[in-house]
């Protein structure tokens, strides 16, 4: 209930920013939903929208399966921290944009070169916060699973696991955010389809109803999977707490 | 099946750099049916050697001998349960293979009926040290590894809890090594004592118990420790063997 009254009340001040501001440059609600229900009948959005989410979702699973990977490797063996500290540090640092011209430039303006793209600009977080994790299992639990002669799957699934999910939740919730940022711009610079190319568009011609329809839109899926999909996740990783935070 | 530890010597670097010795050469052998109890002050290195005996720390000198397919159940001083899987859950997942009848019989005995399905951070330190138990027993270890199973829990609870340690620890023959600061505690549980000394820790003395277990009375408990007392302050100024002694 709350959260419609919110809804509600940002609408209102939209609304009101329109009439003051003018339809050129800030379009009115009914105005971008018309737009919206044009693209929508046309099937536009649909396409363009499902391009960008299964882009997401390709590059988010490969960071997130490779970057778990890695970080936990760095965070229990010393070596493997040694060696790709560095890496990770140049990763960490280096800009989004640098990355997604270079992959257009070197594989070509491609499906692969986008995902790949999106995918290192999010890996490096994904390691860090694994590794995090990985650093502070509780060596009591490893010790008890030694003991009892737990074979190592599980001990993996019952000890390790559960003790990484808080951090897995949290480094899928950021790594989600950023991959929804970058994905518009990799298809802004080098797709043919997508939000983010179709926002490219309305920028060029100043489109302002269509620029908001697509963001809008866009932010409406990214609302819906986050509480459909992250939240329910966390609450679950975190079930066993007495007190959740 | 039979135990042999023999330690030579153990040693740990601070972080300063320098060395500290935490066991001094250490030799006892355990058989099955027996407990042994390692008697010592805190900080003496016990939990040290229970970690080289169960082998969890392979740095130091010497060798422990124990069969290979002997399976260990172990009570740590605090319970290191799972705390994202319930109490049933902790126990099946060390003792895969155990049995739906002997785990009702092991909740019985340990009076952990209803709490089966909680999670262990529901549970206060006397049924979380209950339900560790219940997990060690679950693996029918042949030889039992508890370490101040007893200590922080108040007079009553500590009795009751030692009682059914004393019941599962007679259902089967193994061997077991307890680890307490509580001479009472060793005299109604233990068949051989070791008495330790300060850090490094060497054995000071060895103590059998002629009286079986189960036939102690009170009056022999009480006729053992004084006997006890008085030997250890004749011979051994220095050992502080814990609360109990008068």
């Amino acid at each position: 209930m709350l959260r419609l009254l919110s809804f509600a009340l940002f609408l209102a001040t939209w609304w009101t920013a329109a009439l003051f501001v003018g339809g050129a440059k800030l379009p009115s609600p009914p105005t971008v939903l018309q737009v919206m229900t044009a693209e929508a009948s046309s099937g536009a959005l649909f396409l363009h929208l499902g391009a960008t989410l299964a882009r997401v979702a390709l590059a988010f699973t490969l960071a997130m399966s490779l970057g778990s990977a890695i970080g936990y490797l760095m965070g229990r063996v010393k070596l493997a921290d040694r060696l790709g500290d560095p890496w990770l540090i140049l990763l960490l640092n280096l800009p989004a944009l640098v990355v997604i011209v270079l992959a257009y430039i070197w594989a070509g303006l491609t499906e692969a070169a986008a995902i790949a793209a999106i995918a290192i600009n999010k890996l490096p977080t994904a390691i860090v916060t694994l590794r995090e994790g990985a650093r502070a299992l509780d060596r009591s639990l490893d010790e008890m699973a030694s003991v009892f002669a737990m074979p190592r799957w599980r001990a993996f699934r019952h000890v390790v696991l559960p003790q990484l999910a808080p951090y897995i939740a949290a480094s899928a919730r950021s790594g989600l955010s950023l991959v929804w940022k970058i994905v518009l711009v990799a298809e802004l610079l080098g797709r043919p389809n997508g939000v983010g190319f179709e926002i490219g568009v309305a920028f060029q011609l100043f489109d302002t109803p269509r620029l908001l329809a697509y963001s809008l839109t866009f932010a409406a899926v990214v609302l819906v999977i986050e509480t459909l999909l992250v939240q329910p996740f966390e609450a679950r990783a975190n079930r066993w707490r007495p007190r959740a935070a | 099946m039979r135990l042999e530890v023999e330690i030579t010597g153990k040693t740990f670097r601070s972080a300063a750099g320098g060395t500290h010795e935490v066991l001094a050469p250490v030799r006892f052998a355990l058989q099955s049916g027996e407990v042994g109890v390692l008697i010592g002050p805190s900080g003496c290195g016990k939990s040290t050697m229970l970690r080289i005996i169960l082998g969890l720390d392979r740095d130091f000198a010497g060798r422990i001998a124990r069969p290979p397919e002997a399976r260990i159940g172990m009570v740590f001083q605090e319970p290191r349960l799972l705390p994202w899987r319930s109490v049933e859950q902790n126990v099946r997942l060390a003792a895969p293979e155990v049995s739906d009848a002997k785990l009702s019989e092991l909740f019985r005995i340990l009076e952990l009926e209803a709490h089966r399905s909680h999670f262990p951070g529901e549970l206060s330190l006397g049924l979380a040290r209950r339900v560790a138990l219940a997990r060690a027993f679950a693996v029918e270890p042949d030889l039992l590894v508890l370490d101040e199973p007893l200590a922080s829990l108040d007079d009553a609870l500590a009795g009751r809890l030692r009682d059914e340690i004393a019941t599962l620890v007679a259902s089967r023959p193994m061997m077991t090594l307890l680890v307490t600061h509580s001479l009472d505690d060793a005299i109604r549980l233990g068949d051989r004592l070791f008495f330790l000394s300060p850090r490094p820790a060497r054995i000071v003395q060895e103590l059998p118990i002629a009286i079986p277990r189960a036939a102690r009375s009170e009056a022999e408990i009480a006729a053992i420790r004084t006997e006890l007392a008085r030997r250890i302050q004749a011979e051994q100024g220095d050992v502080h063997a814990g609360r109990d002694v008068p």
